[in-house]
């Protein structure tokens, strides 16, 4: 009858070892008593001596492998006995030894790497802030970069954010004199720019400088698109309908199809025009604006434009945008209609080529055959970049939009 | 309410707790006829007799043990180590029979046992004779450390730690006896494991106790001319220690520093940071600070061994490098 041998306890306080080496293999016969394998505890190698006689028949464990006091290590028997049901392997909790020896910890013993907290330093500067002041920079979205500190080694504590903030200063603790009765003024709120408001500055002070903007405004007449909005959503569950905007979408990057020159970047004395039309919505986040990207805007469908706009703008609001949702866009748009703006105009994002920004959809008095009717009406501005495209192309992709919009049933094939 | 001393309050516990219950008794050196080292249990061998107020021979080891049988058996044992440096004679029994029986058997037997201790230098009496060794005995689980600064806080929790079922090491000072302060007359009970605001502010936070909450009162007047007004927390129980008041005036104050007469190493101190830090980091304006004593055994002469103990100027200055 096979014996199991099983990881022995070598001492009083031992809970693992390692089977450093094994002295007989499969197949060798050995000798009640005689060594079987070298097994290594925390205080030495120890040469473990069988407890059966017979034919080693299994090893249940390799060499290196670490494992709990009990666990079964090795099967003895006869040469010919069937022992199948006694190869049990222990389970992934025994982890090989590398070659640093002593005995690694099982992955589940391991606790979960510490979380990483965002940081705050900026750049290369380490910024000393005490974790008071820190918590309150956290709290109010005070850039600490912009903040001078006055406690040892020019740490920032509490009282320079507080004195950042108001212009008043702390009073004397000392005097004791009586204030006269002052009417008090209203005071400046300072606020530190956010390290989003300054991109933001920055990147859209160069455009305004360096592109030669030229605009163009187009009322598109919106009457079907909204009435097949309706009609659709109807047969939508709530939570997934669709918006004026993601109708815009899709017929703005139908329209760029027919014309690449807007659809396109400057790059020195060059211009990229895209072959991927993965149109950029502008979604209003805490202390700014992000542009969240749509890739291949116009091969998607209507619903799956919608849903992504949704998660991504949720996870730009929530702080937890992906690289992926905010890089490679080749043409931006910009929605106020939600705010009742009639037509704005916007800056276009560098280094693309045009912008274009839309108004609200309202009912208004229109000429329809010679009477005055109610219909819905949009406007919507672009902003070209008269480096790479001029006027007319402007005001012929605003045609082209116009196909889309106003026959709509062209955004559904 | 009477002005009476710290050894007064202390005689009047033990006076009222032997008249209230024959199964409290007191046993030490010297605590009997002579009336205790300290002169604590003056007028007690009269009243009481032999058989309640035993004189023990110099072997702390069987006062120790001796206190922990009379305890197994119902008894309410009051033991007194002449000084808390010899309790290391009677480890064994202090740190693992006392605070373990009632643990290892189950619950079958309590240990309703008194250790009080005289701790603290300033009296030149010598490295061995001297030390704060408090945290020696806080570490371990089982065993309540109370250490009172105030004889109101003397007299209140010797009742309660007499009334308690389990182990207590009250631990007093060498130079605290003639501490006057205001203490209720008559019976009343304080709460083990409780710390307290005795003094309430709005600058800075000292958290200490015993002889560190008596120089770290002179301290806070000394600050309060300057303006700076200093919230003292007394810890009054090493074990279980209460954080809470400390937390609380911590995350008023958001800075802090920690008073004990005991070394800085593996101290008081060390373990109130290491909780504040954990339980209030976002409050944390400033490092914490810790005064205790120089890292030397204490020495003879005068001079010297007041350049190693913590003073009032040490206080001072840490409360002033913490408000940087």
């Amino acid at each position: 009858m096979a014996e199991t041998i099983s990881m022995p306890k070598l001492g009083f306080d031992m809970a693992e070892g390692t089977l450093v080496h094994w002295v007989k293999k499969i197949g060798e016969e050995i000798g009640q008593g005689d060594v079987l394998a070298e097994i290594e505890t925390d205080k030495a190698t120890v040469e473990v001596e069988s407890p059966a006689g017979g034919v080693v028949r299994l090893h249940l464990v390799d060499e290196g492998m670490v494992v709990p006091v009990g666990t079964p290590i090795a099967v003895v028997g006869t040469a010919d006995e069937d022992v199948s049901a006694m190869d049990v392997r222990p389970n992934e909790s025994a982890v090989p030894v590398g070659d640093a020896g002593g005995e690694p910890e099982s992955a589940s013993s391991m606790g979960a790497p510490p979380p990483v907290t965002p940081d705050i330093n900026y750049g290369d500067r380490r910024i000393k802030a005490s974790p008071l002041a820190k918590k309150i920079a956290r709290d109010k979205e005070v850039d600490l970069s912009a903040i001078e500190g006055t406690g040892p080694g020019g740490r920032i504590v509490r009282r320079d954010i507080e004195e950042a903030y108001s212009a008043v200063g702390r009073p004397a603790a000392q005097t004791e004199s009586v204030q006269p009765e002052v009417i008090k003024k209203p005071q400046d709120k300072i606020v530190t720019l956010t390290r989003l408001r300054q991109a933001i500055g920055r990147r859209l002070a160069d455009s305004k400088q360096q592109a030669p903007h030229f605009y163009l405004t187009h009322d598109y007449k919106m009457d079907a698109l909204m009435a097949l909005r309706k009609q659709v959503n109807g047969m939508l569950p709530d939570g997934e309908k669709l918006s004026v905007n993601d109708f815009i979408l899709k017929a703005t990057a139908l329209a760029l199809r027919e014309f690449p020159n807007l659809n396109a970047s400057l790059d020195g004395d060059t211009i990229v025009q895209h072959g991927q039309i993965n149109v950029g919505v502008a979604v209003t986040v805490p202390g700014g604006l992000m542009t969240v990207i749509v890739k291949d805007t116009d091969q998607k469908s209507l619903r799956q434009i919608s849903q992504e706009v949704k998660s991504m703008a949720e996870r730009a609001r929530g702080g937890k945008v992906k690289p992926d949702d905010v890089e490679g866009s080749t043409f931006s748009t910009s929605n106020l209609g939600m705010y009742d703006v009639d037509e704005f105009i916007a800056i276009i994002n560098p280094p693309e080529a045009a912008i274009l920004a839309i108004g609200s959809a309202q009912q208004v008095p229109v000429a329809a055959e010679g009477e005055i009717a109610i219909g819905w009406r949009m406007k919507a501005t672009i902003s070209v970049d008269h480096r790479v495209s001029d006027g007319a192309e402007a005001a012929q992709f605003m045609q082209a939009l116009a196909k889309y919009l106003e026959e709509p049933l062209r955004l559904m094939v | 309410m009477s002005r009476i001393t710290m050894r007064e309050a202390i005689s009047q516990a033990l006076w009222e707790e032997m008249e209230r219950d024959p199964s409290v008794f007191i046993m030490g050196e010297e605590v009997g006829v002579w009336g205790g080292t300290y002169a604590v249990t003056k007028g007690f061998y009269d009243h009481f007799g032999p058989e309640r107020v035993k004189d023990t021979p110099i072997a702390e080891n069987a006062i120790i043990g001796g206190a922990i049988g009379a305890a197994l058996v119902g008894q309410r044992p009051v033991a007194e180590l002449m000084t808390i440096n010899f309790a290391f004679s009677a480890m064994d029994y202090i740190v693992n029979q006392a605070p373990k029986l009632r643990y290892m058997f189950g619950g079958q037997f309590r240990v309703p046992l008194v250790i009080r201790a005289v701790g603290g230098g300033g009296r030149q009496l010598g490295a061995t004779h001297s030390q704060t060794p408090d945290v020696v005995f806080a570490h371990f689980p089982g065993l309540t450390v109370v250490s009172p600064g105030t004889p109101e806080d003397a007299k209140g929790l010797l009742k309660s730690a007499i009334r308690s079922d389990d182990p207590v090491m009250f631990i007093e000072h060498a130079t605290m006896y003639q501490v006057r302060g205001e203490v209720p007359d008559g019976d009343y009970l304080l709460p083990i494991g409780k710390s307290k605001v005795q003094r309430p502010g709005n600058d800075v936070t000292i958290v200490s106790y015993s002889k560190g909450l008596e120089l770290s009162t002179k301290a806070a007047d000394a600050l309060a001319k300057q303006g700076i007004e200093v919230e003292l927390v007394d810890l009054r129980t090493l074990r279980p220690l209460d954080m809470e008041p400390v937390i609380t005036s911590f995350k008023k104050t958001n800075r802090a520093v920690v008073v004990e007469e005991g070394w800085k190493s593996y101290g008081v101190g060390a373990e109130v940071v290491s909780r504040i830090y954990e339980d209030a980091f976002d409050y944390v304006d400033a490092p914490i600070l810790r005064v205790a004593q120089k890292e030397v055994p204490l020495p003879y002469n005068r001079t010297l061994e007041q350049a190693a103990l913590p003073q009032v100027e040490d206080i001072v200055a840490a409360v002033k490098e913490v408000l940087r």
